[in-house]
């Protein structure tokens, strides 16, 4: 599904309002890829299945997967940065312990 | 994009309609076991599958299970194999196989006079029946009166960006067709039942639905099985809700019109799901012991066939319905490619689409119900387990359009 501010192959978009792809094989630190249209090149390897932001997120901002939020960033996160553990969290509060 | 979405079915005297004619030949305790086995084994290029429960103590979730699978429409005939001394009512099973118009014969071991000779007839009434059910009606059978459950099992990185949502594309063709399409494991649902429940068709189903979950996560977490692991994150899973979200992706874009106990069937096309998880308290251990036993239930909720995600390389099949194996992971399809009907691993290699990939799952589906073998199929897998459960019946909000169509 190729959408306007094309995404290098490597990049995959799972729904088309996602903010972040899915790395789809390993990327290496130094490589230029392009993301929405831009060149941008990774600071850090990106291992396969690791997301990587589409667009700048601000901190705060629902990080978007599959069309829906997964939590949310933690910081100010640059296109092309890999999102995971030290810049975004679960928004995730199950609703099951209330009843317990 | 195909167009196809009729084929022939087997037309069974209960009015339902199969895509297989096998002889079911159900072993109603473990102690036969082996005669049921052997009995099988002796037809082992025609369609004979062995089904059957190991526990000697009664169990309505079993019966139940044991009943939907012998009058399930893949199944033209059944022989049954009771030892003799177990609790199975067999009496009742083999009256609604019998009231379901399907050949039923059972043998019970103690009076037959033992292994061999009860091996010897069962054979025969075999040979029999199957001559017989090759006079089996066949009937048009549109894509709207298939059943088709999923499960994802052996899974890894790869299976909820390439298999997982490619199912759920080929999902979200099925029920645009009206055909009636299930997901399950309401344990890898935790953290995305919000999301779900704001799919349901009803108000009142929307809150079984994260019922459902919550259920889910108190059973496993008595049992002392969390579902975020370490090893998740270094495969690039930051949240449990995203996690979640891998498997949900199986079940699509469509509206969610009901939630399903094992053995009940779907009262109309759309989307449901299959809660697996046992009502009461912790009982009986695990509840799900593997990945065949979650088919089995799909299977009893009357699945034709059934869409299974691998990234790892999973090789099961299941008696009953076939089995079509959607691989994930272009390394492990590489290594393993006789025992996929699928490539979703394409997606990484950027050769196809999830688009693409969806529509050739759901080509698949329509070649699969219009008889050719799936790769499992071919192989000889027909595996089968059913354990001990304990099920309450399903609540009035949890099938709302029921009987509406």
């Amino acid at each position: 599904m190729p959408q306007p501010g094309q995404n290098d192959l490597r990049l995959l978009t799972l729904h088309p309002n996602d903010n972040v792809c899915t790395a789809a094989a390993a990327i290496a630190a130094g490589t230029s890829l392009e993301i929405g249209g831009r060149a941008v090149v990774v600071s850090r390897k990106i291992p396969l299945g690791f997301k990587v932001a589409a667009r700048a997120i601000h901190s705060g901002e629902k990080i978007l997967k599959y069309g829906v939020p997964i939590g949310s960033a933690t910081r100010e996160i640059a296109a092309g940065e890999i999102v995971h553990l030290d810049n975004m969290k679960s928004d995730y509060l199950p609703t099951y312990t209330l009843d317990d | 994009m195909s167009n196809s979405s009729s084929f022939r079915g087997y037309l069974r005297q209960d009015g339902r309609k199969g895509i297989r004619n096998c002889v079911a030949v159900c072993y109603l305790v473990e102690c036969a076991h082996h005669v049921a086995r052997a009995i099988a084994s002796s037809f082992a290029d025609r369609p004979v599958h062995l089904i059957g429960f190991g526990g000697c103590y009664p169990n309505a979730y079993a019966f139940r299970m044991v009943k939907n699978l012998c009058t399930h429409p893949n199944v033209g005939g059944v022989l049954l194999v009771s030892l003799g001394c177990e609790s199975f009512d067999r009496n009742s099973l083999e009256a609604a196989i019998r009231e379901s118009g399907r050949p039923v014969h059972t043998l019970v071991i103690q009076q037959a006079g033992g292994t061999r000779k009860t091996v010897e007839k069962g054979r025969s009434w075999i040979e029999a029946t199957l001559s017989a059910m090759e006079q089996a009606p066949s009937a048009p059978m549109d894509v709207s009166e298939l059943i088709v459950g999923t499960i994802c099992g052996g899974s890894d990185t790869t299976s909820g960006i390439t298999a997982n949502p490619a199912i759920g594309a080929a999902f979200d063709l099925l029920a645009a067709r009206k055909a009636s399409v299930i997901f399950e494991e309401t344990g890898e649902l935790i953290g995305c039942e919000q999301i779900m429940a704001e799919r349901a068709v009803s108000p009142g189903l929307a809150d079984e639905l994260i019922s459902a979950v919550a259920k889910a996560a108190r059973y496993y977490t008595a049992l002392g099985h969390g579902s975020f692991a370490l090893g998740n994150a270094e495969g690039g899973l930051t949240t449990q809700e995203e996690k979640s979200m891998g498997a949900y992706s199986k079940s699509g874009s469509s509206r969610i019109c009901g939630i399903l106990k094992p053995g009940d069937l779907p009262p109309a096309g759309g989307l449901y799901l299959l809660d697996v998880v046992p009502d009461g308290p912790v009982q009986f251990g695990f509840p799900n012991i593997n990945d065949n036993a979650e088919i089995a239930e799909l299977i009893a909720c009357g699945s034709h066939l059934i869409l299974f995600s691998t990234g790892r390389g999973s090789v099961v099949g299941s008696a009953i319905s076939p089995v079509i194996k959607v691989c994930a992971n272009p390394h492990t399809y590489q290594r393993m490619a006789e025992d996929m009907d699928i490539n979703a691993g394409r997606i990484l290699e950027g050769s196809a689409t999830l688009a693409e990939v969806g529509q050739e799952i759901y080509d698949a589906v329509i070649a699969t119900a219009s008889g050719r073998a799936t790769a499992s199929e071919s192989l000889g897998h027909q595996e089968f387990v059913l354990t001990y459960k304990y099920f309450e019946p399903l609540g009035p909000a949890c099938l709302p359009r029921a009987g509406s169509f």
